[in-house]
């Protein structure tokens, strides 16, 4: 290329020129070079702290381990839900050679299904492939053992246990002791709106139903933490630190399952209740709904097709009948209408009436009729009780009217919820006129009261309300919430009773009055023309009761009820109320068979199995040779 | 006594056989902490370090015979490769094959060659041969159609899409040019104009995923899983390893995975968590002191040509560093360039080390002729 304006080369000064600029490239790179040590010191110093912390946040995973749940024990110690081991076998995909070949052998050796291999292949999608997947879960203690024996052909392929809670009464306890099953979306709403996610972030299951529900805080427990360190696709690395979780409390119920069992037994396949309650502190002994069902069946997950049968099955067991069923009370009421009639000085024990059999009101057409079709003749309040005359009730009835009735009945816990520690109750109702108004827009008429005056009408109860209330009667007004719980052991093993709940007492008028009432119900079992003289006949210890005979099917006016003639669930509900002994009482029973007929007949006799029952696993020696008989200690 | 004979024997030796030894022994330094850290970014992986160790000892083979060719011969060979290359980055551009959604190599049958990585060294060499054909300062034709030199190449790299290297043959051809006195008025001229050039290159020349890491650089916490992901977690490896690191081996953002391109491109992201500050500046110091000594070796150069090329060389190799470590910690946007000598990868290696190879002949040359 020729240069027009040529020059001399200077190599001198050239490389003077390039020194010079040789020396500031190498100031400029000095320079950059400090910038990006200045940039480091921010990052590695100034802010140190920070970046750890995100260093460590990404690394270090906090992983919940759920707390095992406590046990529940019946009173005597007796294991009422349990956790035991369920084993499923579980595949980590990225330890498996091949995996079409394992799961081969595997439905040969384990007898797995096509569906079941295709399931798991569903939900093998979009898993990492380091985390197990269940092939089959809830497996037997025989195919335990026989994989096991096997385990080393499957590289991968594990058996995983988990505890899950066990029942081992099955059916007899389901209605009170109720089941867990697992968290489901609505579970998961309650418990974030009360802020336990967090609690509940290993937890598998939760209580459903019953005391597994109603106290769930006392046996779920602490959930525990394992901080672990994993890697960027998520797989553990190591474990760095363990907070063991705590466990949930053991709790002890008032229940003893043989009583339970009692109960069951004697039901067989009535429809109906029964419980026994402790009379002087409300605690449940005993609550069985016939029919029941298994809960173990919910612990895994019900069949649609089992649950549907539960669900749609005229005999409805999934009710529990003693907290929820609604009942009219029929004349198991009758000592407490008495009870008001004498603290109200409507009547005096001495009082009497001359029964017919039939009963009219002044001005009035419609005639009552007492359930014996000639009367008892003359009857006084105690004869009224023992021989369930309709008549005189009718009549005080009639006097007192519905607002004392009601006000007083409200009293004794009718129409609200008694507390019990199940979820599943009802209120059921005790009827007044502005009940009647704000439900049906009428008013109250006469005819109301003396349906009323007989525990019937529009006054329904549940079974645990007639326990409280005939508790409430034994204890001179003194009432307290039935409970199941008895109390928990707490963190140093020792027992934490449950305290008792005490509800407002009942006043009291005049002593006298609770204990004429209380002599009434004596003669029901013990009086030569009682109610349940027959059915208590020769117990070696002394009770006093209530029979009932709940109408649910009007007769109508000149008509007489003829149990074949009507249809079997619209035959009268056979009812009983009782306590023993009756000098110093302890327990307190109810007993309700759905139309099973005459309470005398057939409510009573059940009842003195149960009081029979409790006294020979309580009071033996009155069992013994040589023992006193009812009908001796009367006379 | 024993140890100054030695000496005196040894740098009649080293220069007989055209190696300058503080620059050997620095870059051996640095292969040697690639080497570390790379067998903790890759997982304990000793076939790694195998492949390395054979890539490096192919690079110091190139190095040590591009050393034993005179630098005149460079300078005749200036224009040949640089026409060459760059008909070699237009047949890339048409047949070139694709890779890592770029297309940077040229199958030749025989061999897979990617331009881009000889233009690194034929651009400088081209630019070094032009100006020192004047005498110097350069006048302003010849500094036009010196970056007419510079920019063809860029572009034609920049379209493969490979910003990084791009990049580094831009620098390389116009530190030739600054080093050859361009006058500093000029410098600002130019330096406005490149300011103006920066908006065409947003809206004509970049790819969509340049502009996507651009944007990343600006803000990486915008898009913390996605294109902002290396950034973050750079930058937490960085700044968790504090002043002394967190011991060899025991980086947890490297170990545990969380670093991207370990060890290749965000090698010096483990080495900062693993090292912390301390460390770093011991690596600079390095770095430093191989610029330094490139420095000097181009100031004592025998003439012009020698001494734009080896200057040119060793800023490039300067770029490298600063390119590379500005991006991993978050003052840069992520361009592909590599930690030199201490990352990963056989390509850049070659060239570097071929590079030096072409420093240690220029800078041994002068000391032979003067005897």
């Amino acid at each position: 290329m020729p240069i027009k304006r040529q020059t001399i080369r200077d190599h001198t000064a050239e490389a003077n020129l390039f020194a010079r600029r040789a020396v500031i490239a190498g100031l400029v790179v000095f320079a950059l070079l400090a910038m990006v040590v200045s940039n480091l010191y921010f990052l590695q110093v100034e802010h140190f702290e920070d970046y750890q912390t995100r260093s460590n946040g990404n690394r270090i995973k906090v992983l919940p381990i759920a707390p095992n749940r406590g046990l529940v024990y019946d009173r005597n110690g007796v294991l009422l839900a349990e956790n035991r081991p369920v084993y499923s076998l579980e595949i980590i995909p990225e330890k498996v050679d091949n995996l079409e070949h394992t799961l081969i052998f595997l439905q040969a050796l384990m007898g797995i299904t096509d569906d079941e291999v295709e399931d798991f292949k569903q939900s093998l999608r979009g898993q990492r492939r380091f985390k197990p997947v269940a092939l089959r879960t809830r497996l037997t203690e025989e195919e335990v053992a026989r994989f096991a024996s096997r385990s080393h052909r499957f590289p991968g392929v594990s058996i995983e246990a988990r505890l899950a809670r066990y029942y081992p009464y099955k059916e007899t306890l389901t209605h009170a002791l109720g089941y867990v099953s697992k968290i489901n979306k609505k579970d998961l709403q309650k418990i974030q709106e009360a802020g336990e996610e967090g609690n509940y972030a290993a937890t598998y299951d939760i209580g459903k139903l019953g005391i597994e529900k109603y106290h769930e805080d006392i046996l779920h427990g602490e959930v525990g933490y394992q901080q672990v360190e994993v890697n960027s696709q998520g797989r553990i690395i190591r474990t760095l630190d363990v907070q063991p979780p705590i466990p949930g409390r053991d709790i002890v119920l008032n229940i003893d399952i043989r009583l339970q069992q009692a109960a069951q037994e004697a039901l067989k396949d009535q429809r109906g209740t029964i419980i026994i309650s402790s009379a002087h502190t409300g605690g449940i002994l005993a609550m069985y709904s016939n029919p029941s069902y298994d809960p173990n069946l919910f612990v895994h997950g019900i069949s649609s097709k089992n649950y549907s049968a539960l669900l749609n099955s005229p005999d409805r067991p999934l009710i529990n009948r003693a907290t929820q069923g609604q009942y009219p009370p029929a004349s198991t009421v009758k000592p407490l209408l008495g009870l008001l009639g004498l603290e109200t000085d409507t009547v005096t024990p001495e009082y009497s009436i001359t029964d017919t059999g039939q009963y009219r009101l002044p001005n009035v057409s419609h005639v009552w009729r007492d359930w014996r079709k000639w009367g008892h003749g003359e009857v006084n309040l105690t004869r009224a009780v023992e021989v369930s005359c309709d008549t005189y009730f009718y009549d005080l009835a009639y006097e007192m009217g519905i607002d004392s009735i009601s006000d007083y009945m409200s009293e004794f816990g009718f129409g609200d919820y008694t507390g019990i520690d199940l979820y599943e109750e009802s209120d059921a109702n005790m009827p007044s006129r502005g009940w009647k108004r704000a439900r049906f827009n009428q008013p109250w008429y006469i005819g109301d009261t003396i349906a009323v005056g007989i525990g019937q009408g529009y006054w329904t109860t549940t079974p645990i309300q007639l326990v409280h209330a005939t508790n409430a009667l034994v204890n001179y007004g003194a009432r307290f919430v039935p409970q199941i719980l008895q109390g928990y052991r707490g963190a140093d093993g020792t027992m934490q009773p449950e305290p008792l709940k005490f509800l407002r007492p009942i006043d009291i008028v005049n002593r006298d009055n609770w204990d004429v009432i209380q002599d009434a119900m004596y003669q029901v079992v013990n009086g030569e023309v009682g109610g349940a003289r027959f059915a208590f006949a020769d117990t070696p210890y002394i009770s006093a009761g209530k029979t009932g005979t709940a109408q649910l099917f009007s007769v109508a006016q000149g008509e007489e009820y003829e149990e074949e003639k009507v249809d079997e669930r619209l035959r009268d509900n056979a009812m009983y109320i009782g306590y023993a002994p009756y000098d110093k009482p302890e327990i307190t029973v109810a007993v309700v068979l759905e139309n099973a007929g005459g309470g005398s007949k057939n409510a009573a006799p059940m009842a003195r199995l149960m009081m029979d029952a409790y006294f020979k696993l309580y009071q033996p020696e009155l069992f013994a040779a040589g023992q006193q008989t009812n009908g001796e200690l009367s006379q | 006594m024993k140890r100054s004979t030695l000496r005196e024997n040894h740098i009649s030796f080293w220069d007989r056989i055209h190696i300058d030894l503080p620059l050997l022994l620095g870059l051996l330094v640095l292969m040697g902490v690639g080497l570390v850290t790379i067998y903790s970014a890759g997982g304990q992986d000793m076939a790694l370090i195998e492949r390395q160790v054979v890539r490096l000892g192919i690079a110091i083979g190139v190095m040590v015979v591009l050393a034993q060719v005179p630098p005149m011969a460079f300078r005749r060979l200036s224009i040949y490769a640089y026409g060459a290359g760059i008909l070699m980055l237009i047949a890339v551009l048409v047949f070139g094959d694709i890779g890592k959604g770029a297309q940077r190599w040229l199958d030749l049958g025989f061999i897979r060659f990617q331009p881009s990585e000889a233009m690194k060294l034929a651009v400088p060499m081209m630019v070094a041969w032009y100006i020192s054909k004047f005498t110097l300062p350069p006048r302003l034709p010849q500094i036009i159609i010196g970056f007419m030199l510079v920019v063809i190449p860029t572009i034609l790299i920049a379209k493969q899409p490979d910003l990084g290297t791009s990049l580094l043959i831009a620098s390389s051809g116009v530190f030739a040019i600054f080093l050859a006195g361009m006058s500093w008025r000029l410098i600002t001229i130019v330096a406005g104009l490149g300011g103006a050039f920066l908006p065409i290159m947003w809206f004509f020349l970049m790819q969509d995923y340049q502009k996507q890491r651009v944007i990343t650089f600006m803000n990486p916490e915008s898009d913390p899983l996605g294109a902002g992901y290396h950034i973050i977690q750079s930058k937490i490896a960085i700044g968790s390893g504090g002043l002394e690191g967190k011991g060899w081996l025991q980086g947890t953002q490297s170990q545990l995975e969380f670093l991207p391109e370990r060890h290749t491109d965000f090698i010096f992201a483990v080495f900062s968590e693993e090292f912390g500050l301390t460390g770093v500046l011991l690596l600079l110091a390095i770095y430093l002191f191989i610029i330094v000594r490139g420095l000097m070796l181009a100031v004592r150069a025998q003439n012009a040509y020698s001494k734009l090329l080896a200057g040119s060389i060793t800023l490039t190799f300067f770029v490298y560093v600063f390119v590379n470590m500005g991006m991993v910690s978050g003052i840069l946007p992520v361009v592909g360039v590599p930690l030199p000598l201490v990352s990963y990868g056989g390509t850049s290696m070659v060239t570097l080390l071929a590079g030096f190879g072409m420093l240690m002949g220029i800078g041994t040359q002068k000391r032979l002729l003067s005897r």
